[in-house]
């Protein structure tokens, strides 16, 4: 992680739009009395969301004023979070390329390499066409399927240089990538068939669960809770 | 209830609910710390405070560690806590490695060298070498001000000085930005810090990481000779330390006196010290032909007293101005009195006080640290902020304890903590010294009113109204509450004032005389001689043709007006009594020597006397002493407050007039500039024209929107 400093171009000013006014409203209101300022995340989350992705300076001023916060406040919490972006990000993808260990063991130097080459040869720079931007982030919670790089809200997993190229290709033509894995794999599924856990005996009921057959009337695989139940209608 | 520890084998029982540094204080450890601060918040954030705690299998932050969370042990034998175990060093010492990682080596170009925690910590828990073989991190500059100078590579981020400007001073102006390794402290796009109690984080800051601008590079600590003294920018009295190389003030100090500014002082105390280097009296004059021409102290003592000698007492007054001490005041007096002239003023700002009702007329009567057990605070024409920073603080750090609330009559001003604005003007208060104010109800249900009135708001031509209607306020506060003298509060702005009126530095018929009659009579022609001990703030330009002779340190307003100018010594050049608005005498003592041929004020007023034929029978200052402490005994009772009797109160809320209706105002406009020696200073120069700048931009913002 690198010093994060405001852009030096910056928007004249901000202000919300009458929906994200009211959705403010709201979100402040759902905090205690004098405690408006627990506010300042979402709000400045909001903001982002509003001006393409990243956030300008007027916008943590006007986020201060509103909770009565000072401004040193809101520019405190906008460069200790990462993920408040201090400048303009690709309005057509911005690539967050996980750069965390295991992530770094399956090849994401690779990937980091495939954005320096079609993106920017620094991270949090526009593209010249202006339409895209990466960055390298810390783990995102994906290590299964490992590499990956989150775009926007979706993750793209199981990721080689060459598929990436195809996706930032797909984004480029405006269309949207089949997000998850991009080997075909469901969820974090082993790769291929199961290596572990492959016993049939653990299913079949002789192993796990087999103290069922100790009890009799369990064995017709009614609940257990059922009993006394039953025996209360009787009484 | 009172817990028992064994720290470094010694069984202390400590009170409930300290912290475990505290503890180990009290049993005599040293704790070495860089983040702790005895008056801020605790963070604990530098691990240098590392404990052994038994049954800890962790070293233990000492300042973050309360000791009622260390329950004693299963045998009900108390904890034991070792602060020098083998294990204790070398985790300070791991704590010390880390904070060097990033640290420059530059301690030889630093201007803290030689008082630096870091620096004295180092020598005991640092290694000799280093083990970081890597690039050390490089921090941008930062501008936070003509006060305070950064050179952030130093930061060890204690973030002390972010704890002191949001909690202490008010003001939130600095963060810190980032995270980890990259954190910065900074202000919101580096704005200078506008507070009036900025500098103190430079004291706070345990590295060199933020120091005094205006002294960068000057001195260093060893080389300076240390007096205790008190400081007359203010009428608080802050207790300073005036650092001296040679005969220069190098730079002015914080002292600590719980009663008066706990441990700190306002930017004008402390940075007012380059103003006693310039536009400095240093030699007498005497005006020839309209133009003042350098003279002996012969000549210039001789011109006076033929003047003087050919003027009748009743055609003669003086005017004693905000920084002049007691004892020059007491001289003045008497030389005045014995040649029968009484036309002598103290009020230098017209106030409205007749000393003659009794002290707790025109006291602080609550105290300073009484602030801190009242619950709710009356400001009557005051702005405390800007007339006394260190007496705000305190009402500030009351208010964050909660349970405070402050009504305001006056301007609607940004003091630092919120208020109930009551109104502007003389309506509001003769509506609340009728009862009829619904704030009247809150000071009646408040267990310990304060009722505080401003300088200003006694300046104005219905200043005794003022005072009376306070009066009658505090007494309908305080009714049937204990200590109800201290519900009554006059915060002065001049540093002089209260000695002036313990020594009745006063004229004998007030209807007659007093500064605007002395100005309006040396205008009409119907005085001859002025003497103007140190006093710049009247209309200098309507004197008339009047002989003006100006005794004071600095070539200000009353110089330039002046026919003689005696030089004198400022505050650090003399040893004087000043009287703080809580009544508190306290002494000054000599730091340096004037310059030039200037002298101290007693002495001057003294060789004037035999040449008027009227010599004052006292030759050394313990004989002037002697002297002034017979008229005004609670003078020599220094640096303690001496109870003063309600019935002060009773006559002046039994006094007649009406308070008119216009606004009150503050008695100062510019914090930065209020006297000579601050006008003289470049580095107020330089923060007024910053402040005034900024408050342009607030107006301009405010009146595009």
């Amino acid at each position: 992680m690198a010093v994060r400093r405001l852009h030096p171009d910056q928007p004249h000013d901000f202000s919300f739009t009458p929906e994200n006014l009211a959705w403010a409203n709201e979100t402040i209101a759902k905090y205690p009395p004098g405690k408006q300022a627990s506010a300042i995340i979402p709000l400045l989350w909001r903001a982002q969301e509003q001006s393409n992705g990243w956030l300008p300076e007027p916008a943590l001023r006007y986020v201060a004023d509103m909770l009565d916060v000072a401004y040193i406040r809101a520019y405190e919490v906008a460069t200790f979070y990462t993920m408040f972006q201090l400048s303009p990000v690709g309005a057509k993808a911005h690539v967050q390329v996980c750069g965390t260990t295991p992530c770094q063991l399956r090849g994401a130097e690779g990937l980091i390499e495939v954005c320096k080459r079609r993106i920017s040869e620094h991270p949090h720079t526009l593209s010249e066409d202006g339409q895209f931007s990466w960055e390298e982030v810390e783990c995102l919670g994906v290590c299964a399927n490992a590499p990956m790089v989150q775009i926007f809200k979706d993750t793209y997993e199981d990721l080689t240089p060459e598929s990436l190229d195809k996706i930032l290709g797909a984004f480029a033509r405006g269309s949207a990538p089949k997000s998850g894995s991009q080997i075909g794999r469901k969820t974090s599924e082993p790769e291929g068939a199961p290596t572990s856990l492959v016993d049939p005996e653990l299913y079949d009921g002789s192993t796990v669960g087999s103290w069922r057959a100790r009890f009799p009337e369990l064995r017709d695989g009614a609940p257990a809770g059922d009993a006394p139940a039953s025996d209360k209608s009787e009484g | 209830m009172p817990k028992d520890l064994i720290i470094d084998g010694k069984a202390i029982t400590v009170e409930d609910g300290i912290t475990l540094l505290q503890a180990c204080e009290l049993a005599g450890a040293e704790i070495p710390r860089f983040c702790y601060h005895e008056r801020l918040s605790i963070a604990g954030n530098c691990r240098m405070c590392l404990v052994e705690v038994q049954g800890s299998p962790k070293p233990i932050a000492s300042c973050a560690m309360g000791v009622n969370d260390l329950p004693p042990n299963r045998d009900n034998t108390p904890k034991v806590i070792s602060t020098r175990s083998a294990t204790v060093k070398k985790a300070r010492e791991g704590v010390m490695e880390f904070l060097l990682i990033n640290h420059p080596l530059d301690c030889p170009i630093c201007d803290q060298g030689g008082e630096c925690d870091l620096q004295d910590q180092s020598m005991g828990y640092g290694a000799g070498g280093s083990r970081f073989a890597e690039n050390k991190r490089a921090v941008e500059e930062k501008y936070l001000g003509p006060l305070i100078k950064t050179s952030m590579n130093r930061c060890i981020h204690c973030t002390r000085c972010v704890r002191f400007m949001t909690e202490i001073a008010g003001v939130e102006e600095l963060g810190a930005i980032g995270r980890g390794e990259d954190m910065e402290i900074t202000t919101y796009l580096e704005r200078g810090i506008l507070s009036e109690m900025s500098a103190n984080v430079n004291d706070l800051c345990p590295v060199g990481a933020l120091t005094h601008r205006p002294w960068a590079h000057n001195a260093r600590p060893w080389e300076l000779r240390k007096t205790e003294s008190i400081d007359v920018m203010d009428a608080v009295g802050s207790a300073i330390r005036i650092d001296c190389r040679g005969r220069e003030v190098m730079r002015i100090l914080p002292r600590n006196n719980d009663a008066v500014n706990e441990e700190w002082i306002s930017d004008k105390t402390r940075h007012v010290a380059d103003g006693l280097r310039t536009q400095r009296l240093d030699q007498p004059y005497v005006r020839k032909d309209g133009r003042l021409v350098p003279a002996t102290w012969e000549d210039a003592l001789a011109a006076v007293a033929e003047r003087i000698g050919a003027t009748k007492p009743d055609r003669m007054a003086a005017i004693a101005g905000p920084l002049a001490g007691a004892e020059e005041m007491f001289a003045l007096k008497d030389l005045f009195g014995r040649l029968g002239a009484s036309n002598i003023d103290c009020r230098e700002d017209g106030a409205k006080i007749d000393p003659g009702v009794g002290r707790a007329g025109y006291l602080f009567n609550a105290t300073i640290a009484g602030i801190e057990s009242a619950d709710v605070i009356l400001l009557i024409g005051t702005n405390p902020r800007i007339e006394a920073a260190v007496l705000n603080v305190r009402i500030r750090k009351r208010w964050r304890q909660g349970g405070l609330t402050v009504g305001v009559i006056g301007e609607q001003a940004d003091i630092g903590y919120p208020y109930d604005y009551l109104g502007a003007g003389g309506q509001t208060l003769r509506e609340l010294a009728d009862g009829k104010h619904a704030f009247a109800e809150k000071l009646a249900a408040a267990q310990a009113p304060l009722v505080i009135v401003g300088a200003a708001a006694l300046a104005r031509a219905d200043g005794r109204a003022v005072l009376a209607a306070a009066a009658r306020i505090a007494k309908a506060a305080s009714a049937g509450k204990d200590a109800s003298v201290a519900c009554f509060n006059v915060l002065h702005t001049a540093a002089s004032r209260v000695a002036g009126l313990d020594l009745g530095f006063v004229p004998k018929k007030p209807a007659t005389t007093g500064v605007a009659n002395i100005v309006a009579a040396a205008e009409g022609g119907e005085l001859d001689v002025l003497f103007l001990l140190g006093s710049d703030d009247i209309d200098t330009a309507r004197l008339g043709k009047t002989f003006v002779v100006y005794q004071g340190s600095h070539g200000d307003a009353g110089a330039h007006r002046a026919d003689v100018i005696f030089p004198a010594a400022a505050y650090p050049e003399k040893s004087a009594t000043y009287v703080n608005t809580e009544g508190r005498a306290q002494m000054t003592a000599r730091a340096a020597f004037p310059p030039g041929d200037a002298r101290e004020d007693w002495t001057i007023i003294r060789a004037l006397s035999p040449l008027v034929g009227q010599t004052l029978p006292y030759d050394s200052l313990p004989a002037l002493r002697a002297a002034m402490y017979k008229v005004a005994p609670q003078l020599a009772a220094l640096d303690r407050v001496t109870p003063s009797s309600g019935d002060a109160l009773d006559a002046l809320a039994g006094s007649k007039g009406a308070v008119k209706d216009e606004p009150f105002s503050s008695a100062v406009t510019d914090f930065y500039l209020t006297n000579p020696i601050a006008r003289a200073s470049a580095v107020m120069a330089e923060m007024s024209a910053l402040k005034a700048a900024a408050g342009k931009a607030k107006a301009g913002l405010s009146a595009a929107e």
